[in-house]
């Protein structure tokens, strides 16, 4: 029988089927339909942290004092206080040929005050780098200036949400604020941005890091963050980095370098098997369409029990026989797998509006596996009923039995 | 045309095996128009089946134009039944969701035969049974006999030189029983040979030859029985007689 004809011969089955066609195309679908959005969601996840990380910039290390092994080991018993970072090991570590930028950072609480309102904030101490390698601006104003790194300017830039709840709407540019015991002069705001990496960027208060020193009364740096050179060799820069700590601090490796890239990869390997994994998952729904394929088949079968004798008297072979109802059945999987990727489509480009934040896609393999796992099954479950088909006896079969 | 060597052929019905031919032994010359007659379960059906290949013998042979039949294997016997036998039955076996023009299609369609060759073979059939404007019915739109005759247009689309009716008229009223059966003889006239399986005592007279069936063995075969007087008129009146016995 060629392709056109059995195509027609399958079409006028379902024609004259089509409530049961109808519920096997949905069982299909969902189960098409339910592989490509689980997927999406999982690859989502992995793009929507892809994309967190490369808002740090492009390639940044960060050091942070004490040794943290992520690896093995017990908890400590005795509890061995690591020195501090100081912002001398800092620009010990700026040196190192492939590194660009280096931003330490001093973090603390700090109760900001304007007449009579105040606010406690999470107040960084830094330099100039830290615009760059955070990729921050300011929306008025100006950043802090390059004398911030040796000097402890009476200086500050506020958050928007800090500068809002202290000023509403009026200026606040060239206007003093209380920071801890000192006086502050605000010379910029920083520009409108949401959370980064949990920290919420428009309540807070940047301040030199000499200046932070002092407020907090302590050397100890929070973190340091890097920016290198594209080209660097990254983990030789983190070995001369090891290098430089340990000479530092005698002869004590005691801080813990995280590299973006190896975040973001671990990140990534994660998400991927977790999106692999959701797969596997929402495949089960297609083979119990599978199943259901070939109850209905093998219902069909004994219902046309005629039908196929009368096939076999006028000439059909076994083989012609199999073909026909093999191809009812991936007939059946190619509609379904279309109207099953349509559906999921849909709602990704419906979702993609109501949260254009979240990058809700398809990773590449999953429509190709999706509609391959379907044929899969449609042609498993479909090789028994038509074997039993082909089998018939015609004799038998003409007369219904 | 058709020869079949003693062939044997046992059901299992039940516990108790029932032998639905006994060494039966047949010569049928291309051309012929015969009547198989006989009381319910002689093996009628069983030995128009063997011939159309549709079941294969226990034991003995069956050479359909020379050809060792009961050898072959059962891609190649398919191909012989669409191509050289055209099926008719008691319950016409039309496919309900195809218009008569598909129903009387199939066979063309699986032979692999191309669109427009097969339309022109469709529309002539349906011309000689005269149910060119039925063309597009659908079964349950058509009577009994046009449904009979559809039927006998799927047989006859792909040209066979055998034609096996079991019961045509089985289900037929008398009118069309008999305007079926007019096409048949008319078919038989123009060379294709007819074999019928029939209760109806009158229906089975017209044939030329007559085969009476009892308990799975030829119990009278008008061509052995009139070696010296082997003209139809003298065959039929015989075989009334012993229709009457």
């Amino acid at each position: 029988m060629k392709l056109l004809d059995q195509f027609i011969f399958n079409t006028q089955i379902f024609q004259r089927h089509r409530v049961r066609t109808f519920l096997l195309l949905l069982a299909v679908g969902i189960g098409v339909a339910s592989v490509i959005l689980l997927t999406s969601l999982g690859e989502g996840a992995r793009r929507y942290v892809d994309r967190e990380f490369s808002a740090l910039g492009n390639r940044v290390l960060i050091v942070l004092p004490g040794r943290k092994e992520t690896t093995g080991g017990g908890p400590p018993i005795y509890g061995a206080v690591p020195r501090d970072l100081t912002l001398e090991d800092a620009i010990a570590l700026e040196r190192i040929p492939g590194v660009l930028a280096m931003a330490p950072i001093i973090a603390g609480m700090t109760t900001v005050a304007r007449d009579s309102r105040s606010r406690e904030v999470i107040t960084l101490g830094s330099t100039q780098a830290f615009f760059a390698v955070r990729q921050l601006a300011v929306g008025a104003g100006k950043i802090l200036p390059a004398r911030a790194r040796s000097e402890a300017l009476a200086v500050c830039i506020l958050g928007v949400k800090l500068k809002r709840e202290l000023f509403g709407n009026s200026r606040a540019l060239g206007e003093w604020v209380r920071v801890g015991d000192r006086r502050m002069r605000i010379i910029g705001v920083l520009e409108e941005r949401g959370e980064s990496l949990g920290l919420d960027l428009r309540d807070m208060l940047v301040i030199p890091v000499r200046t932070a020193e002092q407020l907090f009364d302590s050397p100890g740096l929070f973190r340091i963050i890097l920016d290198i050179a594209a080209s660097a060799d990254s983990d030789k820069i983190q070995q001369q980095m090891l290098a430089i700590i340990r000479q530092r601090h005698d002869g004590e490796e005691d801080v813990t370098v995280i590299s973006q890239d190896s975040m973001l990869a671990a990140f990534d390997n994660i998400l991927s098997v977790l999106t692999l994994a959701i797969a596997a998952i929402s495949s089960i729904s297609l083979l119990v369409a599978g199943i259901l394929i070939m109850n209905i088949s093998l219902i069909s079968v004994s219902q046309r029990r005629r039908e196929i004798g009368l096939l076999k008297a006028i000439g059909a072979s076994s083989r012609q026989i199999k073909q026909l109802f093999v191809g009812e059945s991936l007939l059946l999987i190619s509609m379904g797998s279309i109207a099953g990727i349509v559906f999921a489509f849909g709602l990704i480009f419906v979702a993609a509006n109501l949260w254009p934040d979240f990058p809700l896609m398809p990773p590449l393999w999953a429509v190709p596996a999706a509609v391959g796992i379907a044929f899969l099954t449609g042609l498993t479950f479909s090789i028994a009923p038509a074997k039993r088909a082909a089998a018939l006896d015609p004799v038998l079969a003409l007369r219904g039995l | 045309m058709i020869k079949l060597d003693r062939v044997n052929k046992t059901y299992q019905v039940g516990d108790t095996p029932l032998r639905a031919l006994r060494d039966v032994s047949l010569s049928i010359d291309a051309g012929e128009y015969l009547s198989v007659m006989g009381p319910s379960g002689s093996g009628k059906s069983t030995l128009l089946n063997m011939i159309g290949l549709l079941d294969r013998p226990d034991s003995g042979h069956y050479w359909l134009e020379g050809v060792a039949t009961e050898l072959l294997p059962e891609e190649r016997r398919a191909r012989l039944r669409g191509e050289n036998i055209g099926f008719i039955f008691q319950s016409f076996h039309l496919v309900n969701r195809l218009t008569a023009f598909e129903n009387i299609e199939l066979p063309l369609m699986l032979a692999e035969q191309p669109v427009k060759q097969r339309r022109q073979a469709v529309a002539e059939v349906l011309a000689m049974v005269g149910l060119t404007s039925r063309a597009s019915h659908k079964p349950n739109q058509l009577s009994g006999g046009q449904l009979q005759r559809v039927a006998i247009a799927r047989a006859i689309v792909m040209r066979p030189r055998l034609l096996l009716a079991d019961e045509p008229t089985g289900n037929l009223d008398s009118h069309s029983g008999g305007e079926v059966i007019d096409v048949l003889e008319k078919l038989n006239r123009e060379g294709i040979t007819l074999i019928m399986v029939t209760h109806d005592q009158n229906i089975g007279d017209r044939a030329i030859r007559h085969i009476r069936m009892v308990d799975g063995e030829i119990d009278r075969d008008t061509a052995c029985d009139s070696t010296q007087d082997s003209t139809p008129e003298k065959a039929r009146d015989k075989n009334q007689h012993s229709g009457e016995k």
